[in-house]
């Protein structure tokens, strides 16, 4: 049947790749909410009594892959390399595992962030705007896999034990070094 | 003088014009051959049939032999011509690539979607830092270290030299000299994003005596706000968002992610050649830059009126 009609398997083959054909969309310009009201935030699962926690809204950037790498950016630009390293943690807390002080939903994590938490971690309210927070939530949860794995930016050059292709073999320093200081 | 075109024919240093001279020669070259091979196919096609008429046995193996004739000189005339495309071109690469003696360094670094320019000195107090726009003195040889921090762009001048692409992880060098004091345009030649088209590059070629001038004031610290707005207008700077990114020299501001605004007023444009430079365009680029420029790393800053005000007086003031 197929041999006697190539070009209908070949159409049937075509809309199936289509099918699968999908643009993410670069949210460049959206008005984020500055946060959900801070206040509200729950910052652990426990509690007396038997109510469960809130249900927590659908986080938009878990699935979008710009929004995660501009995270990944703005983790480095901003230095919270400084303290939390690779993810792997340093004088702050691992950000990779699964143990989270202050919560681990988009909304803790982007309170943790403007607020600032005790023993270092600054507060960046009014510093960073909202759109970028949330994209910086959004990288901090790749970090410990949480987000969808196609959407997840790939490994840093500099974490690979060998140097990037490109990066071979330019060893020259950029700019001219000082002056030699009499002894 | 290619004022706001880039021009690749009208060139303003020697780099340009071998390079102009080159695609001159070949040009023309390739148009005279392609003319005489139409013009022998023309004949060919009308004489096709004279041929046919050739009756006899001798006839025939003389028109052979004038063919194999003819062929052969032509073949012969190709190499030759192949050969001298191919040593005029070697020759200009061959004097493009040479380094040149005591130049004037200047690292340029791509960003999406504008550039970093330093001029590097080996005393760091004689370092200085701009964005987009940049001076060089006319007759001394620049020679420029180019690198990207992000994705692969591309360095284009088209009216002092040539392109050359700037690479993440690698250094690449280009020389510039410029014959004659102007203003020439360039624009980022390898597509490296939305805002591709929107990476423009300005060179203010300059007199050795004009560009020693700005050189000693843009190494000046950024100029203290002289009046009550313009000193509001600083706060707000060193409060908001803007001291993540950017830098003033003489202030708290000192992040090299975005360019340096210490000398802001002193440049043409904004954003790397999207808007004038007048404090309504900086005012619409703070508040939107996702509308004027679309996927730029630029966030929106929303502030209220009075503060923006302020802070478009302070930026238009550090000339």
């Amino acid at each position: 049947m197929s041999s006697r009609c190539p070009e209908l398997a070949l159409a049937c083959v075509a809309l199936a790749v289509l099918a699968g054909c999908h643009r993410e969309e670069r949210r460049v310009s959206e008005q984020l909410p500055a946060s959900t009201p801070l206040e509200g935030i729950v910052l652990s699962d426990l509690r007396a009594g038997g109510t469960p926690p809130p249900q927590k809204p659908e986080f938009i950037y878990q699935s979008n892959a710009y929004a995660i790498s501009q995270g990944k950016q703005l983790y480095e630009w901003f230095n919270c390399k400084g303290c939390h390293a690779d993810g792997g943690g340093a004088i702050g807390p691992a950000l990779m595992d699964d143990r989270w002080i202050y919560g681990d939903s988009p909304q803790n994590i982007y309170a943790t962030i403007v607020e600032g938490r005790p023993n270092g971690m600054p507060s960046f309210g009014g510093k960073i705007p909202p759109q970028q927070v949330w994209q910086l939530v959004a990288y901090v949860r790749a970090l410990s896999g949480q987000v969808r794995k196609d959407a997840d930016p790939g490994r840093a050059d500099h974490l690979f034990t060998r140097k990037s292709e490109q990066s071979l073999g330019s060893t020259t320093p950029r700019a001219s070094s000082p002056p030699p200081q009499p002894q | 003088m290619g004022q706001g075109m880039h021009s690749a024919i009208d060139t303003a240093g020697p780099r340009a014009h071998q390079i102009a001279e080159l695609l001159t020669f070949f040009t023309a070259v390739t148009a005279i051959v392609y003319l005489i091979v139409i013009g022998v196919l023309l004949w060919a096609l009308l004489r096709k049939r004279a041929r046919a008429r050739l009756a006899g046995e001798a006839e025939r193996e003389s028109a052979d032999r004038k063919a194999r004739h003819v062929i052969t000189w032509a073949t012969a005339l190709t190499v030759l011509i192949l050969i001298t495309l191919g040593l005029s071109d070697f020759f200009v690469q061959r004097s493009l690539f040479t380094p040149p003696t005591d130049p004037l360094r200047i690292l340029v670094t791509g960003h999406q979607f504008w550039w970093e320019i330093e001029y590097d000195h080996p005393d760091p107090s004689q370092r200085l830092r701009t964005a987009n726009e940049f001076h060089i003195p006319t007759g001394k040889p620049v020679q420029l270290v180019l690198a990207s921090r992000d994705v692969i762009h591309s360095f284009w001048l088209p009216s002092i030299t040539g392109k050359k692409d700037l690479i993440p992880g690698r250094i690449n060098t280009e020389v510039l000299i410029a014959d004659k004091p102007g203003l020439y345009t360039g624009q980022c030649a390898e597509f490296c994003g939305l805002q591709h088209a929107k990476m423009r590059l300005v060179l203010h070629a300059d007199t050795p005596e004009d560009f020693e001038k700005w050189r000693q004031q843009q190494l000046q610290p950024g100029r203290e706000p002289a009046t009550d707005i313009e000193r509001r207008g600083r706060s707000v700077f060193t409060s908001a968002s803007c001291v993540l990114c950017h830098s003033v020299q003489g202030t708290d501001a000192s992040a090299t992610i975005g360019p340096d605004l210490t000398h802001l007023g002193s440049r043409g444009t904004i954003a790397a050649g999207t808007l004038s430079n007048t404090p309504e365009n900086l005012a619409s680029w703070i508040l939107a830059p996702q509308r004027l420029k679309p996927g730029a790393q630029m966030p929106a800053t929303k502030l209220p009126p009075d503060d923006l005000g302020a802070l478009t007086q302070y930026l238009a003031s550090l000339r």
